[in-house]
């Protein structure tokens, strides 16, 4: 903790062109060496999720099927229509040579990128440790999230 | 710019950002302090991050060639 060399990304959003910036940059500083560590929250643990239908309750099963998870159900935040933005913006990607989500997200973790989740958003939207890709290192809370982010140099909430 | 005897050659033609520096911090994990890491790519961020990378890691940035469609980047491991 006394030297700060690290970053820690707060990832609210669960849209694909901001899931794709916060691997990006997560996978950029674990590649210049940098602790890294990521943590999912609300709509962000999306992309965490393995992509099975989620909830218990009427109102955590109507999230878990309007909201489902999984890296390959990200829409993003713009030009969304319904599917089709993904379609295209993926297409567009790939042309680029553009590295898919799920590459980007393996890279991250291949480099030791730090996975934590939420545990209140789980416990709000009725989603199970179970549920998340193996991968997470831990299911935490906001002290967490923050004292990772005070013993680093880099913050950056998405 | 002289060409730079390499100890490995890294093809990361057709990558966009950042998997060019992903795959280049990969590689110089496996090497040893001294070795020269030889980066071809024809992305035109990797022209700037990978001095980036340099810079911050410590790793030495030694040249760079226009190869024509790509281009080479040398860069040794520090001791």
């Amino acid at each position: 903790m006394a030297d700060r060399n690290g970053t820690t990304i707060i990832l609210l959003s669960g849209d694909f062109d901001k899931v794709f910036a916060a691997f990006i940059l997560a996978s950029a500083s674990a590649s210049a060496g940098q602790e890294t560590t990521i943590f999912f929250t609300f709509w962000g643990l999306k992309a965490i999720q393995k992509g099975n239908l989620t909830g218990k309750g009427l109102m955590g099963r109507m999230i878990g099927l309007l909201n489902r998870g999984g890296l390959q159900r990200l829409n993003p935040s713009k030009f969304s229509f319904g599917g089709m933005g993904r379609w295209m913006f993926k297409k567009m990607m790939a042309a680029k040579g553009v590295t898919s989500l799920q590459e980007l997200r393996q890279a991250c973790l291949d480099l030791g990128v730090h996975f934590l989740a939420c545990k209140m958003s789980m416990d709000v939207m009725e989603i199970r440790r179970e549920d998340l890709i193996p991968e997470v290192e831990d299911v935490v809370g906001a002290a967490t999230a923050t004292k990772n982010a005070a013993a680093s140099s880099v913050q950056y909430f998405i | 710019m002289a060409e730079h005897a390499a100890d490995k050659v890294q093809d990361s033609i057709g990558q966009a950002c950042p998997m060019p520096i992903v795959h280049m911090a990969k590689a110089m994990r496996a090497m040893a302090g001294g070795q020269v890491l030889e980066v071809q790519a024809d992305d035109e961020g990797a022209h700037a991050d990978i001095r980036s990378w340099c810079e911050q890691t410590g790793n030495e940035f030694l040249g760079e060639e226009n190869a024509g469609s790509f281009f080479k980047y040398w860069v040794r491991k520090k001791a």
